[in-house]
């Protein structure tokens, strides 16, 4: 049976895991590699890395990172941020990174997303959708950019189905509005996405524990789920999420070996 | 057995523009020593285990195949009782024909042919993630991985196989489909291997002890389902 998937995201910047990983003890917790394989170990089902690196000039370190992590790491990960162009997108899966991630610069450039399934297969491209509640119409959430700080005018759902039909093979629907807040994550947003899309949906924001996440995966008909802080810090390992999950009915991958 | 002149050979990779040419050359360098990743028909004939990645089309695949002129040396090696591992897209390129963009002409090595999944209720197109593969019998290649043992799957087609004997292992997706088959010297996974952490790699490390030992045909016919 299709197992749902438990995904750690990290944030990079200049090829540096920030906000530090605790979960476990670790020589280097800013080692994208050291930490990608401790959780390999974990049982993570995939990753992301987001790379935050400010300065275009710093982009050879994150080549680097997604070079050193193919070469030590079998398991899929996407790598998202900074990917403007095709030959972006080119450079990272030749790196060894199973799918990119992009987000704002998928808005600005739709045809970008036809370019890299066109290119590459639907399979490697992922589009990220920050999206936040429209206080003036419940059940309407808008489209978000750099980071959630734009608004883009642009339906959440419509978008969403404008760019599974350009060829993204797989959504990351953030909500900005329970992001941060471990309080859950938007499950009415991913409900409606899911329901308007024919491919995975990976739920992102306001993770705060394994109840959080089996609500994302059924009531929001979600694939895939997110998260960072809760296994970073260790709140949570990915164990013990899917333990919960495996209790409650859905489907997770558990291999008694590792 | 074979001669082992080939036996200690390479572990080549066939390059011809694959996807995953490089996770697959890097999961062969983690469990063994880096491969000889080539498209040269000479390295072909010298390895001691051949590796067909793959990921894409089916047009594509066979297009990059036959401008390169490997389709002939493929077959040769194979036919030469050689130890051959397909993976993906190098799994659907061994039977007789695909669905994808009409009727793709595949190599024909295997009877059966490459089917379109249907998607369905909760059952979305491409397959992808990690699902079980169930073993129904027994293949040097599968030594120490358990039946039920999940493995990363990406693909929207899947091989319908003419001959039950081929099939070694199934996974469930709407529909039971080899995920795993075998025969004689050829394996081949519809899952990626390269991509399934320790009981892909540990699937590699199998296929590249059995290629080194020339391929040695499992004992007799399988254990029970």
């Amino acid at each position: 049976m299709l197992s749902r998937r438990i995904i750690p995201c990290f944030d990079v910047d200049r090829g540096r895991v920030v906000k530090g990983v605790s979960f476990v003890e670790l020589r280097d917790a800013g080692d994208p590699v050291e930490l990608a394989k401790a959780y390999d170990d974990a049982g993570a089902d995939e990753l992301v890395f987001l790379d935050i690196t400010a300065s275009s000039d710093d982009r050879a370190t994150v080549y680097d990172m997604v070079a050193a992590t193919a070469d030590q790491v079998f398991i899929p990960f996407t790598i998202g941020g900074g990917i403007r162009s095709v030959s972006d997108m080119k450079i990272m899966l030749e790196l060894g990174a199973e799918k990119v991630s992009i987000n704002t610069s998928a808005i600005q450039t739709p045809d970008l997303i036809n370019e890299g399934a066109y290119r590459f297969g639907s399979q490697c491209i992922v589009v990220a959708i920050d999206a936040r509640r429209d206080p003036s119409q419940p059940g309407r959430w808008e489209v978000y950019t750099h980071g959630g700080r734009n608004p883009t005018g642009l339906d959440a759902v419509e978008w969403a189905k404008e760019a599974v039909a350009r060829g993204a093979g797989e959504l990351l629907v953030t909500s900005m509005d329970t992001d941060g807040h471990q309080r859950g994550y938007d499950t009415p947003l991913l409900r409606a996405i899911s329901d308007a899309v024919t491919v995975p949906v990976i739920a992102s924001g306001g993770a705060g524990g394994p109840e959080h996440m089996l609500a994302a995966l059924t009531e929001g008909r979600a694939d895939a789920v997110l998260a960072a802080s809760i296994f970073h810090f260790g709140t949570y390992s990915i164990r013990e999420v899917k333990d919960y999950l495996a209790k409650h009915g859905v489907p997770v991958r558990i291999e008694e070996s590792v | 057995m074979l001669h082992s002149n080939f036996m200690n050979g390479p572990i080549v990779v066939l390059d011809y523009d694959a996807g995953n040419l490089r996770s697959v050359a890097r999961a062969v360098a983690h469990v063994d020593i880096a491969p000889v990743v080539s498209a040269d028909p000479s390295d072909i004939d010298r390895a001691a285990g051949l590796i067909l990645p793959g990921v894409g089309a089916a047009a594509d695949t066979m297009a990059n195949l036959r401008s390169r002129r490997l389709v002939a040396p493929i077959k040769d090696y194979i036919a030469a009782g050689r130890p051959f591992l397909g993976v993906c897209m190098g799994l659907q390129a061994l039977f007789e024909w695909s669905e994808e963009g009409g009727h793709q002409e595949c190599l024909g090595i295997f009877p059966g042919y490459i089917r379109r999944f249907e998607p369905g209720e909760g059952r979305k197109v491409p397959h992808m993630g990690w699902n079980t593969v169930e073993w129904v019998r027994e293949h040097p290649v599968i030594e120490g991985i358990p039946s039920g043992s999940a493995f990363y799957f990406v693909h929207s087609y899947y091989p319908v196989a003419d001959d039950p004997a081929l099939v070694l292992g199934e996974t469930s997706y709407g529909v039971t489909f080899p995920s795993v088959v075998a025969r004689d010297n050829v394996v081949a996974t519809q899952c990626h291997p390269e991509k399934s952490s320790t009981h892909g790699l540990r699937l590699y490390a199998n296929f590249i002890r059995w290629a080194r030992a020339g391929a040695p045909l499992p004992q007799a016919a399988g254990v029970p389902r």
